[in-house]
This record gives C-alpha cells, sequence and structure tokens, in this order.
C-alpha cells in the first residue's frame, strides 16, 4: 500500500501551535490511531495522544479527522482517497492540553451535578421484574462509551452560542438514561430545564449522526426529555391541573446532588478546579 | 521541593479505577474511611470497560440445578486445583449478592422471560452463570461503579501514574507518582493502599490488553517487598481477531461460543471434538447433533438435557488447539482459525452480540451473520499476581492490599471466562473494607521518609538528563524488544531453552532501562510516560519467565513442551512465589493452603 500522508496538530497554550506532517507506512486495516502510534515510535516521540484500548470501547482516542469529530481507532486509513492529506486535529470544543489531547474535566463536572439513580424504599429488590423490551431504549442511552465527541460537535458547546449553562448531549443521554430507568424515583426536570439547559438544544441533530454507538441521540433521547420538561413547565392545562391538586410534581423529589460543580455555560471558559 | 511537593493525604489510596478499584474505593468510603481514587486514565477508561462477555454468580435464574458449590467446584476445576480454595470458595458465595448490588445500584442487565436476570453459557461452567449486557457487560459495570463513586464525592485523581510506593520501614505509606498533564510530580500519603491495576499484556505483542496493563501494581508491590505467586500462569484467550494487522489481537468474546458459535479448520472440520480431555469428556455433548439441540434450546431459553458443544471447553484448551491447529497446517488463511456463529438467524446474532457485529463490520469488512470470523489466540490475563489474605485482601507488605487481576491465587492455573468481573466484585469490596478497618486501627500520621521521596523524585527526572554520550534508549525501541521476546520465548508452549533465552534478553533489558532518555517536556509526554510503564514491565516479564522456567509440568495455562504432563506430586500442591532479595529477583515455592474437607467433599463429590 502506498503512504499515508498525515498533517497533525501540535502545540500547547504555552507554545506556538503548527501542524506538521507525516508520511507513513500504510498496511491493510491500518486506522488512523495505528499511524499515531507510528508517528511516535519513529518520528514525534512526544506526540500527545489520548487513547486505551484502541477498540472503540472506552472512547478515549476522540479527536478531529478532516474536520469530522471521529475516533481515531475507528477511523480507517481505507476511507481516504489515496493520497489524500488525512489532517488530524484536538477536539475543539475543549481546552488544549496539549498536540491531539484536550482537557475533558469539565464533562465530569457536569456530570456530578446530575441527581443520581434512585430505587423505591418500599419495593424489595426480590420483586423487581423487568421486561426485555422495556429495557430496551435504556440501554441504549446505557451503551455511551463517553467519547464526547457529541459535545465536540454540538453547535451551542462548541460556539459558545449563549451565556446560561447547557450540559450537551452526552449528560441528556445520561440523564434520558436515569429518567427512563424502569423503577427510577428521583426528579431530573428541573435540572433539565435549569443547569441543564435543555431548551437551547434546537435538535439539528449533529450529535447523532457523530455518535460511534448509533445512539439516536435527538430523537430518542433529547426530544422526549424536552417534551417532559415542557409538559410540566410550560403547558398551561396541566399547570392549571397541577394547581388544582395542590401539587407541583410527577414523582417525589430528588435526593439533592452535591452543588459543588461549576456548570458554566461553556467547556471552553476555563478549567474547573 | 520536598516541602513544596502536591500533597493529597487519606485514610485510604486506591490505586486503579477499573472494577476492582471502584468497588473497593466505594466499600471503603463506606466503612468511614477518608478515600482517594488515583487512576491513569480517564474515570470510567480501565480495562473493565472492555470486558463483554459477563459476570459469574450462581443466581440459579436461567437454571436451578445451579448452587454456589457447583460453581466453586467448577472454578478449582478450571483451576487445576491450584486455586486458593477459599477465595474460590468466598468468591462462588458472594458473587450473586455482588451482582445484585450492582442492580440496585442501577446496572440493567438483559432479563429472562420472567423479567429476572439473564444468565448465558460461557467455557467450563456447568450451567448458565453469566449476568450480561449482550456484549458490553463491563461497560455497564463500570459506569454503574463510576457513578456510584462519583455520587458518593470520593475524591478522584484522574490521569495521574503511580511510580513508586512510599515504603515505610515497616509498612507502606502511601505512594507518589505525575499527573499526566502537567507532569509535576504529587504524592499521596496514606494509612492503607489498595493496589488494583489489572494485568501486564501490553509485555506481549499480541494482546486484547490496553496500554494501561503493563504490571504496574505487581511491580510496584513486588518492589516495596511483597510476595507475588504464581506468575508463570498467563491467560491467553483462544479467539483474538487476526485480520487485519492494525487490529490483530483484539478480543472476540467468548460469548460468541457461548451463543453456539462452532469451530472449524481450512479443511471444515469442527477440531475441537479432538481436543476435550478424557477425564471430562462427559461433559460435552457426543455429537454435531446433540450440540445442536443446546443451542437451539439456549435461543429459545428453554432448560435441556442436551450437553454443551465441544467449543465451552476451558480457555487454555481452546487456545492450545487452535494453536495446535495453526501450527500444524490446518489454519484460515490469515494464520486463525475460523469462528462461525452465521448459521443463526442474523438479527437473533446482532442482538445477542452487537459489538461483535460492529467490530468486524468496521474493522475488517466482515459481516458475522452472513460468514465465518478469523480468530486466533491473544495474550488476555495473569492468574498470577500478588499474594493476598482471602478475607482482606492484605498482602504479605502491612499496610499494602491488592484487589482484581493484580492479585493472584483465585483462578489458580487457569481463568474461566466470567470470573473476573466476579472477582474485582467480590474482593474489591472485602479489600475496600479490609483497607479501611485496616486505617482505622493504625491512626497514626503517615510519616514519609524524604531519603525515598528524594530518590523516586530523582528517578522521575532521570529520563530528561543529557545523552553526552549518545547511548541513550528509546522507550518504544525498550518496549518492542521487550514484547518480541514474551511473544516469541514466553507464548502459549515453552521450553527450558526458550525460557533461558528469554531471562537472558530480560536481564539484558533490565540493565539497559536505566539509560532510557526522551525528548521534550513533562506535559503529556507518552514516551516519558512510556519509560516508566516499561520499568514495571520489564520486572513482572522477568517474574513470568523465571516462574515458568521452574515449574516443570504443564498445568492449566502454562505448557511446556519438555514436560507436557501435570506433575501432580512434585507441583500439584505448590505455588510458585517470586519476591525481591538482596541479589534481586529470587523464585521459590510455598506450599498451596489446606483444602479443609468440607470443599474437598464439593470436589469428590460432584467429580467426574
Amino acid at each position: 500500500m502506498a503512504d499515508a500522508h498525515l498533517r497533525v496538530f501540535r502545540g500547547s497554550p504555552t507554545t506556538e501551535s503548527r501542524f506538521e506532517e507525516f508520511d507513513v507506512p500504510a498496511e491493510e486495516g491500518m486506522v488512523v490511531l495505528d499511524a499515531l502510534h507510528w508517528i511516535q515510535t519513529n518520528e514525534a516521540p512526544d506526540l500527545a495522544v489520548r487513547w486505551n484500548c484502541k477498540a472503540a470501547k472506552c472512547g478515549s482516542c476522540s479527536a478531529e479527522v478532516n474536520g469530522r469529530p471521529s475516533l481515531t481507532c475507528k477511523t480507517r486509513l481505507s476511507d481516504f482517497e489515496e493520497g489524500e492529506t488525512i489532517q488530524v486535529e484536538p477536539m475543539r470544543a475543549f481546552p488544549l492540553v496539549r498536540d491531539l489531547v484536550t482537557d475533558v474535566s469539565w464533562n465530569y463536572e457536569v456530570n456530578r451535578a446530575i441527581p443520581p439513580f434512585q430505587p423505591p424504599a418500599d419495593q424489595p429488590q426480590e420483586t423487581w421484574r423487568w421486561q426485555q423490551e422495556d429495557i430496551e431504549r435504556v440501554q441504549e442511552f446505557r451503551k455511551c462509551i463517553e467519547c464526547f465527541l457529541c459535545q465536540d460537535v454540538c453547535h451551542v458547546l462548541r460556539n459558545h452560542e449563549t451565556k446560561q449553562p447547557f450540559m450537551g448531549p452526552r449528560f441528556l443521554v445520561r440523564s434520558a438514561g436515569l429518567e427512563m430507568h424502569p423503577i427510577d424515583q428521583a426528579d431530573r426536570l428541573e435540572h433539565l430545564k435549569d443547569e441543564g439547559g435543555i431548551a437551547l438544544c434546537n435538535i439539528t441533530k449533529c450529535c447523532t449522526e457523530v455518535c460511534p454507538e448509533h445512539i439516536k441521540i435527538t430523537d430518542n433521547a433529547i426530544i422526549p426529555l424536552k417534551e417532559r420538561v415542557a409538559d410540566r413547565y410550560y403547558d398551561p392545562i396541566q399547570i392549571f391541573w397541577r394547581r388544582l391538586r395542590g401539587g407541583d410534581r410527577a414523582k417525589a423529589p430528588a435526593a439533592a446532588p452535591a452543588a459543588d460543580a461549576a456548570v458554566g455555560p461553556s467547556p471552553t471558559d476555563g478549567s474547573p478546579s | 521541593m520536598i516541602d513544596r511537593l502536591e500533597r493529597h493525604p487519606h485514610d485510604v489510596l486506591v490505586i486503579g479505577a477499573g472494577g476492582a478499584g471502584l468497588r473497593a474505593a466505594m466499600e471503603a468510603a463506606d466503612a468511614g474511611a477518608n478515600v482517594g481514587l488515583v487512576c491513569k486514565s480517564l474515570l470510567g477508561k480501565a480495562h473493565t470497560v472492555m470486558a463483554e462477555g459477563g459476570v459469574a454468580a450462581a443466581l440459579r435464574n436461567v437454571d436451578d440445578r445451579d448452587s454456589w458449590q457447583t460453581h466453586f467446584r467448577d472454578t478449582m476445576v478450571g483451576g487445576k486445583l491450584l486455586n486458593n480454595p477459599r477465595m474460590a470458595q468466598l468468591h462462588a458465595m458472594e458473587a450473586p449478592d455482588r451482582v445484585r448490588e450492582l442492580e440496585a445500584w442501577g446496572a440493567v442487565f438483559d432479563r429472562t422471560r420472567d423479567g429476572r436476570i439473564l444468565q448465558r453459557p460461557f467455557g467450563g461452567h456447568s450451567h448458565p452463570r453469566l449476568a450480561h449486557v449482550g456484549d458490553r457487560t463491563g461497560l455497564e459495570m463500570i459506569r454503574t461503579l463510576q457513578d456510584r463513586v462519583v455520587a458518593a464525592g470520593i475524591a478522584v485523581y484522574m490521569e495521574c501514574t503511580i511510580t513508586h510506593l512510599i515504603n515505610g520501614r515497616d509498612q507502606v505509606r502511601g505512594a507518589l507518582g505525575y499527573w499526566r498533564q502537567s507532569g509535576e510530580p504529587v504524592v499521596f500519603p496514606a494509612k492503607a493502599t489498595v493496589l488494583a491495576t489489572g494485568g501486564v499484556g501490553r509485555a506481549f505483542q499480541i494482546t486484547s490488553n490496553s496500554w494501561e496493563y503493563s504490571g504496574d501494581g505487581q511491580a510496584l508491590a513486588y518492589l516495596a517487598g511483597a510476595e507475588l505467586i504464581d506468575m508463570e500462569f498467563v491467560q491467553f484467550h483462544p479467539t483474538g481477531m487476526v485480520w487485519p494487522p492494525g487490529v490483530r489481537g483484539l478480543l472476540v468474546t467468548e460469548a460468541v461460543r457461548g451463543e453456539g458459535g462452532i469451530l472449524r479448520n481450512k479443511d471444515g472440520d469442527r477440531f475441537m471434538w479432538k481436543y476435550l480431555p478424557d477425564d471430562r469428556r462427559d461433559e460435552y455433548a457426543a455429537s454435531d447433533a446433540e450440540a445442536a439441540t443446546w443451542v437451539e434450546a439456549l435461543s429459545a431459553g428453554r432448560t435441556t438435557d442436551a450437553r454443551r458443544p465441544p467449543e465451552l471447553s476451558t480457555r487454555d484448551n481452546v487456545a492450545r488447539a487452535i494453536y495446535t491447529e495453526v501450527r500444524e497446517g490446518r489454519g484460515s488463511p490469515h494464520g486463525g482459525v475460523f469462528l462461525d456463529i452465521s448459521y443463526l438467524p442474523a438479527d437473533h446474532v446482532r442482538r445477542k452480540l452487537p459489538s461483535m457485529y460492529e467490530q468486524f463490520k468496521e474493522l475488517a469488512d466482515v459481516d458475522i451473520t452472513a460468514g465465518p470470523m478469523e480468530v486466533g489466540p491473544t495474550t488476555h490475563y495473569i492468574m498470577g499476581g500478588i499474594r493476598v489474605d482471602p478475607e482482606t485482601g492484605a498482602t504479605t507488605r502491612a499496610g499494602l492490599f491488592a484487589a482484581g487481576e493484580v492479585s493472584g491465587g483465585m483462578h489458580g492455573a487457569n481463568r474461566l471466562g466470567g470470573n473476573s468481573l466476579s472477582d474485582l466484585l467480590v474482593f474489591g469490596q472485602r479489600t475496600g473494607a479490609g483497607a479501611a478497618d485496616y486505617a482505622k486501627t493504625h491512626d497514626d500520621e503517615p510519616w514519609l521518609d524524604p531519603a525515598a521521596i528524594q530518590a523516586a523524585l530523582g528517578e522521575l527526572s532521570a529520563p530528561f538528563q543529557p545523552d553526552d554520550r549518545g547511548e541513550g534508549e528509546s522507550p518504544y525501541r525498550l518496549h518492542e524488544e521487550l514484547q518480541a521476546v514474551m511473544q516469541s520465548r514466553v507464548g502459549i508452549f515453552r521450553t527450558a531453552d526458550d525460557l533461558d533465552e528469554a531471562i537472558k534478553s530480560l536481564d539484558a533489558l533490565r540493565r539497559r532501562w536505566p539509560n532510557v532518555r526522551v525528548s521534550g517536556g513533562r506535559a503529556y509526554n507518552p514516551s516519558w510516560n512510556l519509560a516508566f510503564d516499561v520499568r514495571n514491565m520489564i520486572v513482572v516479564s522477568e517474574a513470568i519467565a523465571r516462574s515458568a522456567r521452574q515449574r516443570e509440568e504443564s498445568r492449566g495455562a502454562h505448557s511446556r513442551i519438555d514436560f507436557p504432563e501435570p506433575d501432580d506430586k512434585k507441583w500439584g500442591t505448590k505455588n510458585s512465589v517470586v519476591r525481591l532479595g538482596v541479589d534481586g529477583l529470587e523464585v521459590g515455592t510455598s506450599k498451596l493452603p489446606k483444602l479443609p474437607d468440607e470443599l474437598r467433599g464439593l470436589l469428590a463429590k460432584e467429580a467426574h
């Protein structure tokens, strides 16, 4: 096979950034991450790349390959035309650490603020019976490998279009997995509306397109959650009935999560402590 | 310098955030300890995430003939009776509670028709026993545990590599390492330290393991004076991908065979019939027809009296069979054999094995619902490890604990599939409790020896020294050379000559290691990071090779061409032991823990 031509971003916040070019001997079945490893071993030993499993199961090696948010372990060199330059850049939605590595810690802060799973206190586990077809939707959300490609591609996060907080598609998926769990009792709608900023998503479905696990993020997670939030907070008839009944909550209130997480309006505003 | 060092003191420090580390951290926190959890990668990326097939526990949801006693017996038989019997007993007894606990914490396992946790068959297990989520069970487990740890507010230090344990005069006092993002050193004083760092697959060329698997915990424990046992027992998983070259070694889950996958050589022979051990033959189907009946019943969710297919023999046996078929010229075009599940309905295969379907389609252009896969053995797991107390996870060094793959004893000479995920839950829980308890009773403030810290800091800086004489070694090259030695001379079949050569080569690599030089800065510099991974891999590889040289018999995953049979009299009751002596690595043996009469009875009664 002909050599693959890679153009790789190098640099850090304290050094000048640049692209470096490498010709990498290609073997059948090789992926972009293999090419980056070849570069480390032979040309640029200190090239920073985050990776773990090289099997598309851990979601560590996310980058932008020719502009498209991708897992480099799953992007084959044969996906490109012969002679085409393969440009590899770090995810743009997060602060740069060095070369292809970004600081994704903001995601962990957002995650920490989501009210956790809460099983019912009055239903002993021995009695839990869930049908497979009833849990398949939740299992779809739980396939997420946290590669954060959906966060990277999401224009709300990427372009900082707003100063309001927005948790991003990954954490809408996580919230959906909890909300649709067959026995979960917690209530996350207020969190989704306020800290989660669910209304900011205008369902362009870019997240669904880049998901390596093929989770239908927009259709199956975000839209149903938007409907639940709208029903509670914006449907005048519902609001009237709730007032009449004297309650405001469909479910029992959640245990308050640790409120120390700074859910900033954008992941690149600086790394949270 | 030492005064300005970043410090994070904890009662219990857990190193490694895979299943064992997360479970240990959770338990220690529940016991009231102030816990710190350190991991080399981002949280949730540890190797547990790659576990596919399931977690073994005698829940009796699919077949109520199962029991902890049968699980114990299967584990001991699979381990060729070299297991620590108390560990195998605790594991079998406690695994069901640990699995149910995950469900109570939010895990969503696949279900039976009556809505309970579904269990699937696996090699060496007498009954369908593995709770699972398709073929991504590890992801479900790690996410559930991770969410729990985060909700509990446990301090997590991500992308932080521990390079040194701080050894006090009589006990381990914590650990020192560096932040990967900045390269700055950091120290974690601790009353109790738990190692949960997993295995050492990256010492081999062909492996299913991620880059993190560099034997850190085994090496740190050994250097701190703790004992390692049974290090020669390295599991070669029978089915890794063999083509294309970029994915060679990538795991093909045993669940493919658990769901009915058939192994054939290039002549179309179902060769596993030939390799069933005589003393276990009656546990397996007698014909293709009986095996097919078993698969049909399984797919339909019925129990059956038909016995399981020959492909569900133990991993050591299937790996040797495949290796032998290939060596004798009956392999597939790319040096493996064929594994076929395409005779089952396509949507059934896609539902039961979604990530295998995806993996082959995306990485090899193979549709597993339409034709066979090519597979061959890949380094997968190490049964040996740090010697631990079954009840508490305490190592032979005070203040130091270990759980999960990094520890030894539980699996004997060969691990059954599915017993690793249950191992890390059962012993993660016990070790977290043991460490918290130790921290409570050793209430003095850890004192860190400044000389030890200074030496560790010096070692961290050494690779940046100028390479005046041009003798600097590239960590990448050392790693490649190490992998070549281990792959070619310490693999599935071993001989005294090969092992002697390997030991010589490893000795040379160890002497060259201090000359490792790297360029660039400390911030996220993979060559500098690799230097310390390679140090650990060299130490652990030497322990593997020397133990393998010593054990002159074949047992479980350790196959000596020059000693092809088990030698029960001489070796059947001995653990191999490795420790740091005055002149370096010492290898010896110790007597296997006694098998109590009531457990011996279980083996005698049910053994055929």
